[in-house]
């Protein structure tokens, strides 16, 4: 059977299998995204708005975390959490708690870098107008962050990307099992190597409606922040 | 009045090797006006920020009500408002803008909304309250802002040069709005400019700063009438072209023979002394030379030739050879009663109150901050660091006769 013929048919029909893997794709990488945005956009804003003493390290470092490989990422995760390591005890290898783990030490460097990056470009005159007209000191800090929201929304795509397209360390921490930590990735990988091109290329069709979707979402969100007039 | 409010106390602060600010007490009383007046790089800014504590020097100490630390940061930031010379907005309407600051102070939204439409018509921009703040002009843009700071009804405002980036007319009406409602709605006003007539039009008190050192504090007149040093001369109006040696010290009353002219003086120089001499054109007294024969009762006359014309819109500058080489500021009709041509002769008085004598070697009104040297044919403030943004001098040129006669 052609397998773009397969993979319509296989998106339309409702096939609970496909549709399975689809949840628990959107379930784990929705709530790494999450995590990794609570951790990732405080600390870039924090380093980005602030200047102190070993900045340029601190700076050095988390740009490297956007050239982490994800594989090293899962290896270093799976050694964490396997039965003789540190965490072993949790018991969480080959969970999906085990693959969010990973996806957000992937996604938390680029949404703190990318917001690390456009925070040092706000200019300091936005933090002393806010102060002068009498902003606490966390009040001006989101007024700092409101002149670059496009670009933490930016942020969030990038973090956003970075784990529902990667697949290589969920396979390792995840390991694939069906209902359980099988998502889009691991399922492409699956079915190629089984020669179910059909259902390898629906997983691909939508892996892609759902970052389009997604990134259409966020793009939106960001064009609303810019377009929406503020009145007192 | 005398109360102080806000006082800062040995204030220095550097950026790598050097000093930018070295200030050893300044104050702003309660209910006043402190313009400090600068050039460029003088250091005005810096220390508006360390006042308004919004950064810290690198030692110091400033009090608000005789408070320190945080607790002085704290009510400061409760109790004051600042408007810069390119203020931030926030993007959204002129009422989102305005009411930022009651925002802060959480004031409930009916009031906040009554408050920024109060003091929106008192500023007469009332119309512009829906407006999207990109739309403005620069001019309304920073009446907006004027408008943001004086809705908190600020105990201490602080004006960082608020009209410097500002066109003549739109410059004019904020300083009039200033004038009209800031020292209503402010309690104290600390204005950083570097335009002398902003300074001496508005301030109660005056602070010179000049490479971040404090050179003179005091009321305008007391700047006016005496400057500290030639720097002060020059930042007051005063011409300093005119060098001399003293010929005779009587007290502070000095005869200064000035390129084989007697000029009587006050000032504080030795005899023998080499000096520069510091006057206001607006102070040389022009007459038609016949009413001057015979005179002996004037001190500092002599006669000169008009050597250049310049109108500058209802005032006319001349320079004046005769010698002394001289710059005379006075008004266009009296130029023309006196009709003061190139090589016209006039009469030149001069008081020796007016003409303040300093040591050649003091800092002088320019040289050492822009390289330029004081010309006496160059435009008022061409050279000067301290600009005077238009040719409207503290008093205009006492005109004491013409070919006929005095006239008043």
């Amino acid at each position: 059977m052609d397998p773009l013929f397969e993979a319509f048919r296989l998106i339309v029909s409702g096939d609970l299998q496909v549709w399975r893997v689809i949840l628990r794709s959107a379930q784990i990488s929705g709530s790494a995204l999450v995590i990794a945005v609570l951790i990732g956009l405080p600390i870039g804003a924090a380093v980005g708005l602030s200047r102190f003493r070993f900045r340029g390290p601190v700076v050095a470092v988390i740009n490297t975390g956007l050239a982490l490989p994800p594989v090293v990422v899962g290896l270093v995760v799976f050694l964490l959490l396997s039965r003789s390591g540190p965490l072993g005890g949790l018991q969480l290898l080959y969970s999906p708690v085990a693959m969010v783990f990973a996806q957000v030490i992937i996604a938390g460097p680029y949404i703190a870098a990318v917001t690390l990056a456009a925070a040092e470009s706000v200019p300091a005159d936005v933090r002393l107008q806010a102060r002068a007209l009498g902003a606490g000191r966390f009040r001006a800090i989101l007024l700092q962050l409101r002149e670059v929201r496009t670009s933490l929304v930016a942020a969030v795509a990038a973090g956003f990307g970075a784990i529902i397209s990667e697949v290589g360390a969920v396979m390792i921490v995840g390991g694939n099992i069906l209902g359980e930590t099988r998502v889009m990735t691991t399922a492409i990988v699956q079915e190629t190597q089984r020669g179910n091109f059909g259902s390898a290329i629906a997983f691909g069709i939508v892996l892609l409606l759902v970052a389009l979707y997604i990134n259409a979402l966020l793009l939106l969100l960001g064009w609303r922040a810019t377009r929406r007039p503020l009145t007192a | 009045m005398n109360t102080e409010i806000l006082v800062g106390e040995r204030l220095r602060h550097s950026y790598g090797r050097g000093t930018v600010l070295d200030v050893e007490r300044i104050a702003l009383r309660s209910g006043e006006l402190l313009a400090v007046l600068g050039p460029n790089g003088a250091g005005k800014s810096t220390l508006l920020r360390f006042l308004a504590m919004l950064e810290k020097p690198s030692s110091g100490r400033i009090a608000f009500h005789g408070r320190t630390g945080t607790a002085a940061e704290q009510a400061l930031r409760a109790a004051s408002a600042a408007v810069f010379q390119r203020p931030h907005f926030w993007r959204g309407e002129v009422s989102y803008n305005v009411g930022l600051g009651l925002s802060f102070r959480r004031v409930p939204v009916p009031e906040t909304k009554a408050r920024v439409k109060r003091i929106c018509q008192l500023l007469e921009i009332d119309h512009l309250l829906q407006a999207e703040i990109e739309t403005l002009s620069g001019g309304q843009a920073q009446r907006v802002a004027l408008a943001r700071a004086l809705v908190l009804q600020p105990e201490v405002l602080f004006l960082d040069e608020p009209t410097a980036s500002l066109d003549t007319a739109a410059r004019a009406d904020l300083r009039e709005d200033l004038e009209r409602v800031a020292r209503q709605r402010a309690g104290s006003v600390l204005l950083i400019t570097h335009d002398r007539n902003e300074a001496f039009t508005l301030a109660d008190r005056i602070a010179v700063l000049v490479d971040g050192r404090l050179a003179q504090l005091g009321t305008p007149t007391e700047l006016y009438e005496n400057p500290a040093d030639p720097y002060i001369a020059r930042v007051t109006g005063a011409e300093l072209s005119l060098r001399g040696r003293v010929l005779r010290a009587d007290g502070r009353t000095l005869l200064v023979d000035v390129g084989g002219t007697q000029l009587s003086t006050v000032g504080d120089a030795g005899e023998g002394v080499m000096v520069k001499i510091a006057y206001r054109p607006e102070d040389l007294v022009l007459a038609s030379p016949e009413l001057a024969i015979g005179e002996i009762s004037t001190r500092n006359l002599f006669f000169a030739t008009v050597r250049e014309r310049r109108d500058i819109g209802g005032l006319v500058r001349l320079r004046l050879f005769g010698p002394p080489e001289v710059v005379a500021l006075v008004t266009r009709s009296a130029a023309e009663e006196l009709d003061l041509r190139p090589e016209a002769r006039v009469s030149v008085r001069i008081k020796a109150t007016a003409l303040h004598t300093y040591p050649a070697g003091e800092r002088d009104g320019d040289l050492g901050q822009t390289g330029m040297d004081a010309e006496p044919d160059a435009e008022p403030d061409a050279a000067a660091p301290i600009e005077s943004a238009e040719p409207e001098p503290p008093a205009p040129a006492e005109i004491v006769g013409d070919r006929s006669g005095p006239a008043g």
